[in-house]
């Protein structure tokens, strides 16, 4: 077995930088536009409706739905860029074929991508949270420390979606994972609403969903106020993300040693 | 072996590639060295790119000894890809990047510094005749352009071992003979090539040896001349009939030259003297719609070998 070296690693990760550098600027308005207009219609336009309390923790609900917004970003940003760019990769743009004729092994391919991916995550989510930051929602310096949260929950979705992804030989799955996975996350996992807002026998669900354990760090890092009573959840919270993380990147390695040399 | 007797770059002794059940490559053993170029000729299906394939260390062998650069893909496959160059059958470009960015980034996965793959990259173009494409993407770029840019990129870490699998395949005429042009110049600067094809004109421009390759195995092997000598006549008629006369027809011909092929379009005669053996047919009275006397090719070799044409 051959020792995966991190100068192999970042050779993987220039690849994208380099795609990036030609693609980026399709993607900046959506990426600035879209924070301010969710952080405008639900926190401020629908938050003006809202009553702050007990159901949202003590914030106003533009404090409240904020991290949540900018932890489901991130599981936007790591479920999509692990779908269609894998499998492309795999199939349509033959990047990764051409790469595994080097002296690039398949995990190192694998581990630059997923870097990227956690990388892309970062870039939205900075963008993100300096928008909150704009809206005045943060209360504490430490909401810095939602950034990492926010790689670590895209990473989450990315690892074991790109070992799904790199499975595949059609796109056929991936907008069932949008429409039965990715949305109902967003809608609730305790981005809007906490779930104990939630009829008792579903709220386990939202317990095991990734998205909630990054809520969840999102908000406490952000406002600074942990979750009543609750705070030694913290670390099971990064722990359960983490777990997801190396699960899904020791399936998809076997699956890309497997895919690239055949 | 002794020390200054050179080590084969290439080194397979009963190599086998198995996909479940069906073995594609089934049992080759082969030795090429340094200088040389080398071809595997064979029809669609005979094992050539999954031979290339376990070359290049993308692909584990089933079995057998594989040694490239006297090393063991097994266990050094990194090592050994970082001095080949590969051309695969389909192109891996990246079609929304620049001509000179898929260099660059190549020359990265090898480790060059930019500087330096910047500069060889730039060589390459010149080399290939694109480098007034290089800031164009690669996207709009004909299928010799985009082949030329592959080869461009597998020699960007100046490899010891060139391998080629269907250079020119699906090229028109014209962009074949650029390709070959190029292909013969690095023969002449002494890169050592392997390349694969299932054309007999590119297998007898370019291999000084080759191996005739069906079904996962190998069928003969030697330099073009050798194999067209051994396999086949100097000369060869065609007989061309009206449909459905060949077997008539044939059969008048019996015993003329060395052999005879009856093919669903043509009646071939294998003679060291086409226009002897011509007049041999014109005098049993046999009355062709056409007829054409050429000098044997490795495309009869494969036909003697195999009972089947190279191109279906
Ligand atoms: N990955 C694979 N899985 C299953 N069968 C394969 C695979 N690659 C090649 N084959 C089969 O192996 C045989 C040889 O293929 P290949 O090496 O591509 O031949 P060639 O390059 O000479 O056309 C073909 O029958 C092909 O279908
Ligand atoms: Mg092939």
């Amino acid at each position: 077995m051959v020792a995966l070296t991190s100068s192999h690693v970042m050779r993987s990760y220039a690849y994208w930088l380099v795609v990036y550098r030609r693609t980026w600027r399709g993607t900046v308005i959506t990426s600035l536009l879209s924070p301010v207009m969710y952080l405008a219609a639900m926190g401020v336009g629908l938050g003006s409706l809202v009553k702050g309390g007990n159901g949202t923790d003590g914030l106003t609900y533009l404090q409240f739905v904020a991290p949540g917004l900018l932890a489901a970003t991130a599981m936007q940003i790591g479920s999509f860029e692990s779908t269609y760019p894998v499998l492309g990769s795999f199939k349509w743009m033959g990047n990764y074929h051409a790469a595994a004729a080097t002296p690039l092994t398949p995990s190192a391919i694998l581990v630059g991508h997923l870097l990227w991916m956690a990388t892309r995550a970062l870039i939205a989510s900075s963008v993100y949270l300096a928008i909150i930051a704009a809206f005045g929602a943060l209360r504490t310096p430490l909401a810095i420390l939602a950034l990492p949260v926010s790689v670590l929950v895209g990473l989450a979705f990315a690892a074991p979606i790109t070992a799904f992804a790199a499975s595949r030989d059609r796109d056929s799955g991936f907008a069932a994972l949008q429409r039965f996975i990715v949305v109902p996350m967003f809608l609730f996992s305790g981005t809007f609403f906490n779930v104990t807002q939630l009829p008792a026998v579903i709220r386990p669900i939202a317990y095991v969903t990734p998205l909630w354990h990054g809520v969840r760090l999102s908000r406490d890092l952000t406002t600074g106020q942990l979750e009543p009573g609750a705070g030694w959840l913290i670390p099971l919270h990064v722990l359960y993300l983490v777990a997801l993380v190396v699960v899904g990147v020791v399936i998809a390695r076997r699956v890309y040693q497997a895919k690239l040399a055949k | 072996m002794s020390v200054d007797e050179p080590e084969p770059l290439i080194h397979a002794r009963g190599l086998v590639k198995r996909f479940g059940d069906f073995v594609a490559v089934d049992g080759i053993d082969l030795d090429v060295m340094p200088g040389e170029a080398f071809g595997f000729l064979g029809p669609n299906g005979a094992g050539k790119s999954s031979t290339m394939r376990m070359i290049g260390c993308v692909s584990p062998p089933s079995d057998g000894v594989l040694r490239i650069l006297g090393l063991d893909p097994r266990t050094q496959g990194p090592r050994i890809r970082a001095k080949l160059g590969v051309v695969p059958q389909l192109d891996t470009l990246d079609l929304e990047l620049t001509v000179r960015e898929n260099l660059l980034i190549y020359g990265r996965y090898f480790g060059l510094p930019r500087a330096v793959a910047r500069e060889r990259g730039d060589q390459l173009l010149d080399f290939v005749q694109l480098l007034d494409r290089a800031d164009d993407t690669v996207e709009p770029l004909s299928g010799g352009m985009k082949r030329r840019l592959t080869i461009a990129r597998s020699l960007i870490n100046e490899p010891q071992l060139l391998l080629l699998d269907e250079p020119t395949t699906g090229l028109d005429p014209q962009a074949r003979h650029v390709v070959w042009d190029r292909l013969f110049r690095l023969k002449q600067q002494g890169v050592t090539l392997v390349l694969t094809t299932h054309y007999m004109d590119e297998a007898e421009q370019l291999c000084d040896r080759l191996v005739v390759m069906d079904k996962g195995r190998i069928a003969a092997e030697g330099s073009p001349r050798d194999l067209i000598e051994r396999y086949s006549s100097r000369d060869v008629v065609e007989l061309r009939f009206a449909i459905g006369e060949n077997e008539v027809n044939a059969e008048k011909l019996t015993g003329l030259g060395d052999r005879m092929e009856v093919l669903p379009d043509r009646v071939l005669l294998y003679a060291d003297d086409g226009d002897g053996c011509l007049e041999l047919v014109h005098d049993r009275g046999v009355v062709p719609l056409s007829v054409l006397v050429r000098r044997s090719t490795l495309e009869d070799v494969f036909l003697r070998l195999t009972g089947r044409s190279l191109v279906e």
